[in-house]
């Protein structure tokens, strides 16, 4: 039975959302997790054990609706929609961008190695791993997948900032961060109809372009759904991965010796990245909403509440894993919530892991005796989706790009091996 | 017989009652995992040991950690050694 | 009961290699031997009727992995001839015994064969069960027959003949009953397999058994008399029409053995014919019948992939530790099917409901998904390309929820239609329930 007050649980969320909280809200979800579902003052469900949220992400009795009258906009993303809308969109988004994922690594490992190349040095020397990696690294990117001119970034990159802030809960938003929501998807949705409007004029083989031309057995998107599936991708290209490769570097910095292992074995980094998604997942909590009744834990959510599934605190769970804070950079079985799951599990997954992978392998391998310039880094007001605003490293020396050995190519599928 | 196998040789299993047809796996190994039709994954259990990395990062990708990875290692066969 | 020194596993597939493997898990250091009638190393089955028949996959690449060293003597190629309970011996083909001190009785099941005398001994006429069954259909199947008989539409007949569609081949396929999987699955299921069966332009004869196999001069099938008199040029069939334990060798041996199984307590001890249970002899997998808990009053036989890991682990534990430590093995029945380019996943007993409700999507449409219930529980759940959302039915299941289940699923229906679960294609809805909608 719940011991926990809402009011309790209210507090220790708040205390989790809390700025000051940012470089570590950590404790505050092992608290919540004594608890592992439980109602907060305000009414919202919070969700905090691994089982319980891996449950839930499968459930048919939620809903991706948020209920949050702010956040509702006038048509709703595939990431919150439901069946059998969301199953629509996003099968027409699949087909079209898994194909131009698949095979990408060694192009993902030229832009890690021309991002930085401009910095290296054989003297000691200053990195913001977020600005000079990070961020350019997978929004160039996205805008290459969607066939978005790399100078629109001044423009764009701004504007997903602000609009990532609104998935925050609203009562940790300022009247001015809210007035600038809307004013910042009113900005949105002009840019995306003027590059869509560009794009119809002349049509390329990108993936704008293709959803454009796209005449599925649903037939193609309307004018909207492109429009904001467009918002979509372009947000989660530019403000999730960021957070994955500068988590996952501030977690190797403070973990010299998974640094070190990772520099002499590069194969370390496919299960090192599944661990920083456990251990300091960029997405933290996914909100979701009740069609029915659900008993879970030892207590019934009641049809139409608002849901909170803490996925950073079910990653933490030491009923699934054992030492859960304790960064394992090898460690195994490790179905972790980082990238959600169930039907709306993260569409660019694969691609987000080949980026850290080898942003994680590359810094480790170039970078000598690095060092953070401050312990916590600064962080970037969101909360949701959390990660250093700017991680600022010294180095004694940034190597070049060692010469490439040689990887069995494995791009093309040559299934089986009879004819 | 099939003894033509050195023993360190990677082997996998999907457990198929837990897969959920993410679809990590395909886009990590696209030479071992893929998909017939839109959900039924298919699988070569002994893939070639170049593919070994991509396999590795096949099963720690598997959101839900369904892809078992073990070896070769055959047993000798024998028709009745030991036995009284 | 002392800790034994050797342990012998008779079938080395699936659930007697992982049983090995969970022996070392637990400790067990003494002798192990492993007996299996089939010469190659354990692989796994459920490829053969997909990937292999297609020929995207060869048998060779079907080996299962091995997760640990298990140091085991490995007796292949050896089938038990039978059981010496009294002096703790397995017979084997030829008169050699091996002792044991306890025994895990894992051989399994094969397929129901066709008679002889009603054509089974044709060349043509296949069972699939085993590599060698698949590397010989996979072979005529390449060969292109002008038309291929399969009889039976349940999961195996179902596999063989959308890869008989994905390779060109005519099929006809034979169903005792009035659809598809009906038999397992109910009527729901079995109205949207009957699409998939025509979609995929598959000759699908309901209600209709084959009465005879013929062939010519040389022995080899030529046709099929069907139980409504029609003649059907065919030159492969495949049997599927069930399967049958592995269970001959344990004649006279003293234990529950026959056809449809090895009778054993919930811990996985074999039983007496008087139905006690015997301290040294356990099994798991297919060959298996045993009281589960969640389905009181019969013996069930799981011939599940599952079923087959899980109580070889549950029996592993059981079989070197105290019965004071034993665990139960209660697995909530899980399996699948691909066919036709469709995933079928299912938790839980269809085949024991008295109503089945779609409760999201549609079967009219790619994907849907079937609740079943028995007096007014929810008991399995079926799930057609839609793979994401079934452990939420499952942990329904668990925990004993109401059926109809209330869901109110964003892809539901507006109102849950409960059918009567044996309804074949045609029958009608009872009366149906509102959902309660929000």
């Amino acid at each position: 039975m719940t011991t926990t007050t809402p009011h309790a649980a209210g507090e220790l969320f708040a205390q989790a959302l809390r700025y000051d909280n940012r470089p570590d809200p950590y404790p505050y979800y092992a608290q919540l997790r004594s608890e592992p579902v439980v109602c907060a003052q305000d009414g919202t469900w919070l969700v905090s054990g691994h089982r319980e949220i891996s449950l839930l992400l499968r459930d048919p009795r939620l809903s991706a609706d948020r209920l949050n009258p702010l956040q509702q906009p006038v048509r709703k993303s595939l990431l919150m929609e439901d069946p059998p809308r969301h199953d629509q969109l996003r099968h027409l988004v699949v087909q079209h961008f898994v194909p131009r994922i698949m095979g990408m690594r060694e192009h993902i490992d030229e832009l890690v190695t021309g991002l930085l190349d401009a910095h290296t040095s054989e003297r000691p020397g200053q990195l913001d791993v977020v600005a000079d990696l990070a961020y350019p690294l997978p929004v160039t990117v996205i805008c290459e997948l969607l066939g978005v001119p790399r100078e629109d970034e001044s423009v764009f990159g701004g504007l997903a900032r602000r609009l990532t802030r609104g998935l925050d809960p609203v009562n940790t938003q300022t009247e001015d961060e809210l007035r600038e929501l809307q004013q910042a998807r009113a900005e949105l949705v002009d840019y995306l109809e003027g590059l869509i409007a560009r794009h119809g004029a002349t049509p390329t083989d990108d993936l704008l372009s293709a959803l454009m031309r796209d005449q599925g057995p649903e037939g193609s998107m309307d004018p909207v759904d492109l429009r904001v599936t467009l918002g979509l991708l372009m947000i989660a290209g530019h403000e999730t991965t960021v957070n994955l490769i500068a988590n996952g570097t501030l977690t190797l910095l403070r973990h010299p010796d998974a640094l070190t292992r990772l520099r002499t074995d590069p194969d370390l980094a496919t299960p090192m990245v599944e661990e920083v998604l456990r251990y300091d997942p960029p997405v933290q909590m996914s909100g979701r909403s009740t069609v029915a009744d659900i008993d879970i834990a030892g207590v019934t959510i009641p049809k139409g509440a608002r849901v909170r599934l803490l996925l950073a605190a079910g990653n933490r769970d030491p009923h699934r894993f054992s030492e859960p804070d304790r960064f394992v950079p090898d460690r195994r079985d490790n179905a972790h919530l980082g990238f959600g799951g169930g039907i709306h599990y993260c569409i660019g997954a694969g691609l987000a892991r080949a980026e850290a992978q080898i942003a994680l392998t590359a810094l480790a391998c170039r970078l000598r005796s690095p060092r953070l310039v401050a312990d916590p880094p600064p962080y970037r007001e969101n909360a949701v989706l959390r990660g250093p605003e700017h991680l600022l490293i010294t180095f004694d020396r940034l190597s070049p790009a060692p010469v490439p050995t040689p990887v069995p190519t494995g791009s093309t599928a040559t299934f089986g091996t009879s004819g | 017989m099939t003894t033509d196998s050195p023993p360190t040789e990677l082997r996998l299993v999907v457990d198929l009652n837990r897969c959920q047809s993410y679809g990590q796996c395909v886009y990590a190994a696209p030479a071992v995992f893929r998909f017939h039709g839109e959900e039924a994954l298919e699988y070569d259990y002994a893939p070639d040991p170049g593919r070994r990395r991509e396999v590795e990062r096949a099963a720690a990708a598997c959101p839900v950690q369904a892809i078992g990875l073990g070896r070769a290692t055959e047993p000798a066969p024998s028709a009745g050694e030991g036995a009284r | 009961m002392t800790s034994p020194e050797r342990i012998v596993v008779v079938g080395a597939s699936l659930a007697g290699l992982r049983a090995a493997e969970a022996l070392r898990d637990e400790g067990f250091a003494g002798e192990l031997t492993l007996i299996g009638d089939e010469l190659y190393a354990p692989y796994d089955r459920p490829p053969l009727s997909k990937a292999v028949l297609s020929g995207r996959l060869t048998t060779e690449h079907t080996v299962l992995p091995r997760l640990r060293n298990i140091d085991a003597r490995w007796l292949l190629g050896t089938a038990a001839a039978g059981l010496d309970l009294g002096e703790r011996r397995v017979l084997l083909d030829g008169g050699r015994q091996v002792p044991f001190d306890r025994l895990l009785v894992a051989t399994g099941t094969r397929a129901r064969s066709w008679p002889a005398e009603a054509g089974g001994a044709l060349h043509g006429v296949h069972t699939l069960r085993t590599r060698d069954d698949a590397d010989r259909l996979r072979g005529e199947l390449a060969a292109g027959p002008r038309r291929v008989l399969v009889i039976g539409a349940g999961f195996t007949g179902g596999e063989v003949a959308s890869v008989c569609r994905d390779l060109g081949l005519a099929v006809t396929v034979t169903q005792r009953s009035g659809a598809p999987l009906g038999s397992a699955l109910g009527g729901v299921i079995g109205r949207a397999a009957l699409r998939w069966y025509h979609d995929a332009e598959v000759d699908l004869r309901l209600n209709t058994t084959v009465r005879a196999l013929e062939g010519d001069g040389h022995g080899r099938l030529r046709r099929a008399v069907l139980s409504d008199g029609t003649v059907l040029e065919a030159e492969v069939a495949v049997v599927a029409a069930g399967a049958l334990a592995n269970t001959e060798w344990l004649t006279g041996s003293g234990l529950a053995a026959d056809p449809r199984g090895l009778v054993c307590d919930g811990v996985c001890r074999a039983l007496a014919v008087d139905g006690t249970p015997v301290a040294d002899v356990f099994a798991a997998g297919d060959v298996a019948r045993w009281p589960h808990p969640l389905y009181p009053g019969q013996l069930l036989r799981l011939d599940h992939w599952d079923n087959a890991v899980a109580q070889a682990r549950t029996a592993a534990h059981n079989m070197v530790q105290a019965p004071s430590d034993h665990r139960t093995h209660r697995p909530l029945p899980a399996f699948w099917s691909n066919q036709f380019g469709i995933n079928l996943k299912c938790v839980g007993l269809p085949a024991l409901a008295d109503q089945v409700v779609v409760t999201q999507g549609s079967p009219e449409g790619r994907c849907f998904v079937a609740a079943y219930g028995r007096q007014g529980r929810l008991i399995a759940a079926v799930a057609v390309d839609s793979p994401r959302v079934l452990d939420g039915y499952a942990a329904l299941i668990e925990a004993g929820a109401p059926f109809p289940p209330v869901l109110n699923a964003t892809d539901g229906p507006e109102d849950l239609n409960p059918l009567d679960a044996t309804d074949e294609p045609g029958g009608r809805p009872t009366t149906p329930v509102p959902a309660g909608r929000r």
